[in-house]
């Protein structure tokens, strides 16, 4: 078995390749859907805004569909919709998706998990890549979850975004201490 | 679905305190484990047909050639079981020559180079096999502790076939004598497993009269219950 890569901090400056990426654009108007926008801010130890974070997004279409060679159910997710979100964080540490509300995906042990957004976390002074998740507070299937089932009671509202107005969420991912958001090993 | 195997303890770094910024970032509470699930086993892939022709060549991006030493840098994108993953996004960001990063924040006293914006991507192909003509990077300073210089290094961005295959990291080169001293690399505490970042020097990638070749494979995590490859 051949060993694994290890991973090293993306540094301060991987702004520069995304400048030369394509725009990152979810949502087309030919996307099937609720739109919504999901904003909010990195923070650190000290509440201070992380201005150097990559966070990427994946997430089902609003069907509950990825656009996945591996997700071979009979009915084929939207054409109009990819699944992956990128950005940058600004000087405060805020970002900010438009995208579509997921649809429910399947659990591994039968039923569904509640609508969800799967987010990595990299930046600057973190040295492996931070995986979390993006719950909605309109969503009652969030309490038979069976990921959020696991997470300690006192925990989960760190997975919850917060719906502030039509269609518009807020979730604040903290790195560390107070609030400090849960994040996976997978 | 078959799962992926999960990644072993020591791989990627925890927490350093000798890289100052990890402190207030990194997290403290422990990671909660999960299954993987469909949201996890698929994963992100990007818009393939806007990879352009000269996106894997940084020294053609311009209207001249950027100052510096030619290099090529070459190798495979396998899995752990030693599979090569064809079509995965290759990208790369990097210093020029000068250890200078075409980016607002770096204020290093060194030249920027209008020739040289020091990013690259590419696809693998059948073979898993990657390619990129760059400059080699040159040293810089940073502000980590007294006289502290980052090691000669590429930054690597790689999406394999699903989310738990994406991986960030830097590729050394090798002999660096910088390497022993930079929290960054010694983050990763196994000497075998560092090892893994630092590229070969090769010959028989090297084009004569024209640039040498460096030689580094990228391993990403494999799948469970795949045999292994004798």
């Amino acid at each position: 078995m051949a060993g694994i890569t290890p991973s090293q901090t993306a540094g301060p400056y991987f702004g520069i390749l995304l400048r030369g990426r394509a725009e990152c654009r979810q949502v087309t108007e030919a996307t099937r859907g609720t739109r919504i926008v999901i904003e909010g801010r990195v923070l650190d130890g000290a509440g201070n805004g992380v201005s150097d974070a990559l966070i990427e997004t994946w997430q089902a279409d609003s069907n509950g569909r990825y656009q996945h060679s591996e997700d071979c159910r009979p009915q084929p997710p939207d054409p109009a919709f990819n699944g992956f979100g990128w950005a940058h964080t600004r000087k405060d540490g805020g970002y900010r998706f438009e995208t579509i509300k997921p649809g429910p995906v399947p659990a591994p042990n039968g039923g569904n998990q509640a609508p969800h957004v799967v987010v990595s976390v990299m930046a600057r002074g973190i040295l492996t890549r931070f995986i979390t998740r993006i719950y909605f507070d309109d969503e009652r299937a969030n309490a038979e979850d069976p990921i959020m089932t696991l997470v300690p009671q006192g925990r989960r509202e760190t997975l919850i975004a917060r719906r502030v107005g039509d269609s518009h969420y807020v979730f604040d991912i903290v790195m560390q201490g107070r609030h400090e958001t849960v994040f996976f090993d997978v | 679905m078959l799962p992926y195997r999960r990644v072993p303890p020591g791989v990627h770094p925890p927490e350093d305190p000798a890289y100052r910024s990890t402190v207030l970032r990194h997290p403290l509470e422990p990671l909660i484990q999960i299954p993987q699930t469909i949201s996890e086993i698929t994963g992100p892939s990007y818009p393939y047909e806007v990879v352009g022709p000269v996106d894997n060549d940084l020294t053609q991006q311009h209207a001249a050639a950027p100052i510096g030493e030619r290099i090529i840098v070459e190798g495979r994108v396998l899995d752990a079981n030693g599979r090569p993953l064809p079509r995965a996004l290759v990208e790369i960001w990097q210093a020029n020559a000068c250890g200078r990063y075409a980016h607002e924040v770096d204020t290093h006293d060194t030249p920027l180079d209008p020739n040289f914006t020091g990013t690259g991507r590419t696809l693998t192909d059948e073979e898993g096999r990657y390619r990129f003509v760059t400059i080699k990077p040159g040293h810089y300073p940073w502000g980590n502790h007294y006289n502290a210089w980052r090691p000669a290094h590429i930054h690597f961005s790689v999406l394999g076939p699903g989310f738990l295959t994406r991986l960030v990291t830097q590729m050394y080169f090798p002999g660096d004598p910088l390497q022993p001293l930079d929290p960054i690399f010694n983050s990763v505490r196994d000497a075998e497993v560092r090892h893994r970042m630092v590229s070969s020097f090769d010959i028989d990638l090297t084009v004569p009269d024209w640039a040498l070749g460096f030689r580094w494979d990228i391993v990403l995590r494999g799948r469970e219950g795949t045999p292994e490859l004798a």
